[in-house]
C-alpha cells in the first residue's frame, strides 16, 4: 500500500473500528445500537430517523460550534509535534487567549471592523506568548515541554479567574459584564438560518487557521526548517538550521492557534468573560484530533468535525437512554485504533498479498 | 555437500522499483557466500527477505531442503538464521550480556540468571575467538566490539546461517582482518555465512562463492577461486572499472584552513584532540589517517562547528571561525561530508529532493519571499540524480528512508560536492559505495582539488587516503604524530605512525605548523 493511500485508509478504518467497538458496548449494556446511531446522526444533521423528521439546521449549527475550538487546539498540538515537540499546553494557551480577548473586548471602544479583529489578534498574541515561554525554556535550558506546559495550564487557569474576579469585577462571581456588540462574532443571520443555534462567524477564522497551518508547514521555508528539526535535530543543526529558534517559534505559533480558540469561544459562543472551574478538555480533545487527523491540516479539520459531532450527540444519546460516556468511549477507541495503525497496516498488507495472484509453486 | 539455503525465483517490488527480480540463490552448507552488486542492486532487500523483515511478492525459500515461510524475524531465528545489520541494534547503557540475552533471558525463579548467561556468552566468545568481555557496557566498547556483540547475539540463539550486511564498512583494516579470521572460524565450526560487501579484496580473501546482482537481477554465481577482482567488478557494473585514481601533481596555493593549538573534549569529557595544529592549502588534499577513535571525529566537529572547542583557534582564509555558528562557517565557504550519514547527513523522513536543499532551502532559486519553489527543487534533484547516478524507486520524491545505504551516501556526497566549498571537510566519502561509484566520487574530489579548493580528507581506509591525498597527516591519541608526502610513504610507515610507534615531527614543522600571521 502506498503511503498516500495509507494516510487516508488507516484513519478511516480506525474510525470504523471505533464505532464498531462503541456499538458492541451498547449491545453489551443491553441497549440498541440503532438508537445510538440515531442520536449520532441527529447530532450531525438534525435528521431524526426514528421519528422521521427532516434536517434540523439547529443541530448542524451546534455541532460546528463544538468542532471549532477543538480543530484549533488540534492544529496547535500538531504544529508543535511537527517540530518534534509534545505540547500539552493548548488548554492554558486557550485560557490566556480568552482572557486577552476579554480584556480587549471590555477595554477598547471601536467600530466592529476594528474592534473584532483586535479582539481576535489579542487572543492570538496571548496564546502565542503563553506558548513561547515553554519554548524558550526548552530551547535555553532544555526543560521538557511536557512538564512546563502542564504547569502553565494551571497558572493560566488561576490567572484567568483572578483577572475576571478582581480586575473586571464580576458581580455574580461567574462572569464579567456583557461585551459590546462590536466585539462579538455573533450573527443574527447565521442564527436565523440555523434555527437559533449559537453558530457564529467564528468558523471563518477557524478555516483561515487551517489554511495557514497547511501553508506554513508545506509551502514555506520556515515550515521546511520546522519539519527538518522535527524529524532529525542533528541533521538540521548540521545543515546550519537554528534549532533553538525554531523550537521557540513553533511553540509560539502552536500557542497562537490555541489562543485563537479561546478568542472564538469567548466572543463567539459566549459574550462575556468567564470564571473557569477546571480544565474543559479542549487541550486533550485537540491531541486526539491531531492524532486522528495525522497532523495534516485537512485531516485535522475532518477529525475535528467528527469529534465535535460526537460531542454534540452526547446529550441526544442520553435522551435515548444510552450513557453519554459511550461517545467518549468511541472517541477514545478511535484514537487507540489510530495508535495501532501499524497493526492494522500489517493485517491489510497480508490481505492485499493474498489478493495478488502469484506464480508460487508452479515455477519451482 | 548440500544446499542449506535456497531462495528460488524471489521477486520483491517497492514503490517505483523491482528490487529483486526472479532471483535464485543457492548456498552450500559450511561455505561463505558473497553477495556483490551496485548500490541499490537489491542485496539488502534479498537478505531482509531471508531474515523475515520483508515478504517476497513471489518465490519460495527452502531451508535445509524444506520449504518455509519466513513471516518475521522470530521465525528466522527459530530456523537458525541470524543477521548483523549495518546499523547495529544494541541498547547502549546495557552490558554486553544483557544485550545478548534480551528477549530470551535465562531465569532462576523470578530473577534473571545473569551468572549463567555471562558464562555462556564467555564460552561462545572463546570458542570463536571473539574476545568480548561479557560485563562491559556497550557505550564503553568500540564499534568493532559492538559488531562482535551482534555476532554473539546470533550465536547465542544457535544461529547456523549468518547474514552479514556490509560488516566491514565500519571497521579499520586491522579489524577487518580479524573479522575475516572470525568468519573462517565460524565456518570451521559448521556455520554458513552470507556476506554482503563492496570490497572485492575481502571476497577474494574469504569467500568461496560469489553471486552478483545488477539492478535487481542475478547476473551470475561464480566460484571465487576461478575469478579475480577485475572480472567481478566488470560483472557487477557491466564495464571495466579502474581501481586507481588518475591525478596530476598538486599545485598548492594559499593556506585556506589553519588550525592552531586546538583542544577539544570528546563525549566522555576528556580531551580528544590535544594541542593540534595543521593547515590545508588551496589546491591540495590533506589526508588525515589514524585508527578510529583517535580524535578524528572531535577535530572534524570542531572545525565544522558541531562541537565547542576548549582552546585554540581555527582560521578559514584569515578569518577566525573558532566561535562562529555552523551557518556562518558554511556561508564563508566551509563544506562537510559528515561521518554519520543517518545522524547528520540526511533527514530520513524528507524526500531526496528536500535533502538536496537542506543547506540552501531559503535561497534563490529554491525559495522566493520565504515560499518554496517546488519546480526549482525538483529540477535541482533531477540534475544531481543524473550527475551522480543516485538510484531510487521514485526519483526526487523518494523518501530518503526508502533508499539503499549506498545511495543515501551518494546523495549526501552529491549535495556537498555540488556546493563546491572552498574548504571541504570530507569524511569517509565512499563508505558503503560500490566500486563504480567510488571511482566516480574520487574523480569528483580530485576535480574539486583542481578547482583550487582546500580539502581535508578523513578516512579509515588507507587505500583511499593514499590514492587521493597529496600530503598525509597521521593522528594518534588526539595529536598529529607526523605529516608525510603521499608519494613518498607506504602502508608500513603509516601503520607504524598510526599505532604511535613512529613520530615524524620534522615534516610537521615544515608544512603544518607555520607561525600564525594574524
Ligand atoms: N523499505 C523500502 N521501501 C522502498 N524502497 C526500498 C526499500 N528498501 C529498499 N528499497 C529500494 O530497493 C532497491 C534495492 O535496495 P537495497 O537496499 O536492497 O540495495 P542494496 O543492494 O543493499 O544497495 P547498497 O549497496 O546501496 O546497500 C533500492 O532502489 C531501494 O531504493
Ligand atoms: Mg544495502
Amino acid at each position: 500500500m502506498s503511503t498516500r493511500k495509507e494516510k487516508i485508509v488507516l484513519p478511516l478504518i480506525a474510525v470504523l473500528l471505533g464505532f464498531l467497538l462503541g456499538s458492541l458496548i451498547v449491545i453489551l449494556t443491553g441497549r440498541s445500537p440503532i438508537s445510538m446511531y440515531a442520536a449520532i446522526i441527529k447530532g450531525f444533521s438534525g435528521i431524526d430517523i426514528i421519528n422521521g423528521q427532516p434536517i434540523n439546521t439547529r443541530y448542524i449549527g451546534e455541532f460546528i460550534i463544538q468542532a471549532m475550538p477543538i480543530i484549533l487546539t488540534g492544529l496547535s498540538f500538531a504544529f508543535a509535534s511537527r517540530t518534534g515537540l509534545f505540547s500539552i499546553g493548548a488548554e492554558g494557551q486557550l485560557m490566556i487567549g480568552s482572557i486577552s480577548a476579554t480584556a480587549v473586548a471590555l477595554l477598547v471602544q471601536a467600530p466592529k471592523a476594528i474592534h473584532l479583529p483586535l479582539v481576535l489578534l489579542a487572543a492570538i498574541a496571548g496564546g502565542a506568548l503563553w506558548g513561547a515561554i515553554p519554548g524558550f525554556l526548552k530551547a535555553r535550558y532544555n526543560v521538557h515541554e511536557v512538564v512546563v506546559t502542564i504547569m502553565m495550564n494551571y497558572i493560566a487557569l488561576h490567572f484567568n479567574n483572578y483577572v475576571i474576579l478582581n480586575i473586571f469585577g464580576s458581580v455574580d462571581r461567574v462572569k464579567t459584564a456583557p461585551f459590546p456588540e462590536t466585539a462579538l462574532l455573533k450573527s443574527p443571520f447565521l442564527e436565523s438560518i440555523t434555527r437559533n443555534s449559537r453558530l457564529n462567524w467564528g468558523f471563518i477564522p477557524v478555516l483561515i487557521a487551517v489554511l495557514i497551518f497547511s501553508f506554513i508547514i508545506n509551502k514555506t521555508t520556515f515550515g521546511f526548517s520546522l519539519r527538518a528539526v522535527g524529524y532529525n535535530k542533528d541533521a538540521a543543526r548540521y545543515a546550519g538550521i537554528k534549532v533553538n529558534r525554531n523550537i521557540i517559534a513553533s511553540m509560539a505559533i502552536a500557542g497562537a492557534f490555541a489562543g485563537l480558540a479561546g478568542g472564538v469561544i469567548t466572543v463567539g459562543t459566549f459574550n462575556f468573560g468567564r470564571v473557569i472551574q477546571a480544565a474543559e478538555g479542549y487541550g486533550f480533545d485537540g491531541i486526539a484530533v491531531a492524532l486522528v487527523g495525522g497532523s495534516e491540516a485537512t485531516g485535522i479539520l475532518l477529525a475535528g468535525l467528527l469529534f465535535g459531532g460526537l460531542k454534540a450527540a452526547q446529550p441526544l444519546m442520553q435522551s435515548q437512554g444510552i450513557p453519554r460516556e459511550i461517545a467518549g468511549i468511541i472517541q477514545a477507541s478511535i484514537v487507540l485504533f489510530v495508535a495501532m495503525k501499524y497493526g492494522i497496516k500489517m493485517v491489510l498488507d497480508k490481505f492485499e498479498r493474498k489478493q495478488v495472484p502469484t506464480t508460487e509453486g508452479e515455477r519451482v | 555437500m548440500s544446499n542449506i539455503v535456497e531462495m528460488l525465483h524471489i521477486t520483491k517490488d517497492f514503490p517505483g522499483i523491482r528490487a529483486n527480480d526472479d532471483i535464485t540463490l543457492q548456498v552450500e552448507e559450511r561455505s561463505i557466500h558473497a553477495l556483490l552488486g551496485e548500490n541499490g542492486a537489491g542485496k539488502s532487500t534479498l537478505m531482509s527477505i531471508l531474515f523475515g523483515l520483508y515478504q517476497p511478492d513471489a518465490g519460495t525459500i527452502r531451508i535445509r531442503g524444506k520449504e518455509v515461510k519466513v513471516s518475521d524475524p522470530n521465525v528466522a531465528t527459530a530456523l537458525g538464521i541470524g543477521m548483523v545489520h549495518q546499523h547495529f541494534k544494541l541498547v547502549h547503557n546495557f552490558t554486553v550480556t544483557e544485550n545478548i540475552i534480551l528477549g530470551m533471558e535465562p531465569r532462576k525463579g523470578l530473577l534473571v540468571d545473569m551468572r549463567t548467561a555471562e558464562q555462556k556468552v564467555e564460552d561462545i566468545s572463546k570458542l570463536y575467538g571473539l574476545a568480548v568481555d561479557p560485563r562491559s557496557k556497550i557505550e564503553e566498547i568500540s564499534v568493532s566490539m559492538q559488531q562482535r556483540v551482534e555476532i554473539l547475539k546470533m550465536l547465542y540463539r544457535d544461529a547456523e546461517i549468518l547474514i552479514f550486511d556490509e560488516p566491514t564498512a565500519v571497521l579499520t583494516p586491522q579489524e577487518i582482518h580479524e573479522l575475516m579470521q572470525i568468519m573462517r572460524r565460524l565456518v570451521e565450526e559448521g556455520k554458513t555465512i552470507l556476506l554482503i560487501t563492496h570490497k572485492l579484496k575481502e571476497i577474494k580473501e574469504v569467500a568461496d562463492v560469489c553471486s552478483v546482482l545488477r539492478r535487481g537481477k542475478l547476473v551470475g554465481t561464480v566460484p571465487v577461486a576461478d575469478t579475480d577482482e577485475e572480472r567481478m567488478a566488470e560483472m557487477m557494473v557491466g564495464r571495466q572499472v579502474s581501481f586507481h585514481v588518475q591525478k596530476t601533481l598538486a599545485k598548492p596555493g594559499d593556506v585556506l584552513l589553519r588550525v592552531e593549538g586546538l583542544n577539544v573534549k570528546n563525549q566522555k569529557g576528556v580531551l580528544g584532540v590535544k594541542n593540534l595544529s595543521l593547515s590545508v592549502r588551496a589546491g591540495e588534499i590533506l589526508g588525515l589517517c589514524g585508527i578510529d577513535g583517535n580524535g578524528q571525529t572531535e577535530l572534524v566537529q570542531a572545525i565544522t562547528g558541531l562541537t565547542k572547542v576548549e582552546s585554540g583557534r581555527i582560521f578559514l582564509r584569515d578569518i577566525d571561525i573558532t566561535h562562529l555558528s555552523i551557518k556562518e562557517r558554511s556561508d564563508l565557504g566551509l563544506g562537510h561530508i559528515p561521518e554519520d550519514r543517518q545522524k547528520h547527513g540526511l533527514v530520513l523522513d524528507f524526500t531526496l529532493g528536500e535533502n538536496f536543499i537542506i543547506h540552501n532551502y531559503y535561497k534563490e532559486p529554491f525559495a522566493h519571499w520565504g515560499i518554496l519553489n517546488k519546480k526549482a527543487i525538483l529540477e535541482n534533484a533531477q540534475r544531481l540524480i543524473k550527475e551522480f547516478d543516485v538510484r531510487s524507486g521514485q526519483g526526487a520524491i523518494t523518501p530518503a528512508r526508502a533508499m539503499s545505504g549506498g545511495n543515501q551516501q551518494k546523495a549526501i556526497v552529491a549535495r556537498e560536492i555540488d556546493r563546491s566549498p572552498d574548504v571541504f571537510i570530507v569524511v569517509q566519502p565512499t563508505r558503503g559505495l560500490d566500486v563504480g561509484a567510488i571511482e566516480y566520487i574520487h574523480k569528483r574530489i580530485i576535480g574539486e582539488r583542481d578547482k583550487n579548493k582546500a580539502i581535508l580528507l578523513v578516512s579509515l581506509e588507507l587505500d583511499e587516503i593514499m590514492d587521493l591525498s597529496d600530503r598525509i597527516a597521521v593522528i594518534y591519541n588526539g595529536e598529529i604524530v607526523g605529516i608525510v608526502d603521499a608519494a613518498e610513504t607506504n602502508e608500513n610507515e603509516l601503520g607504524l605512525m598510526m599505532s604511535g610507534a613512529l613520530h615524524k615531527a620534522q615534516e610537521a614543522a615544515q608544512t603544518g605548523r607555520e607561525p600564525a600571521h594574524v
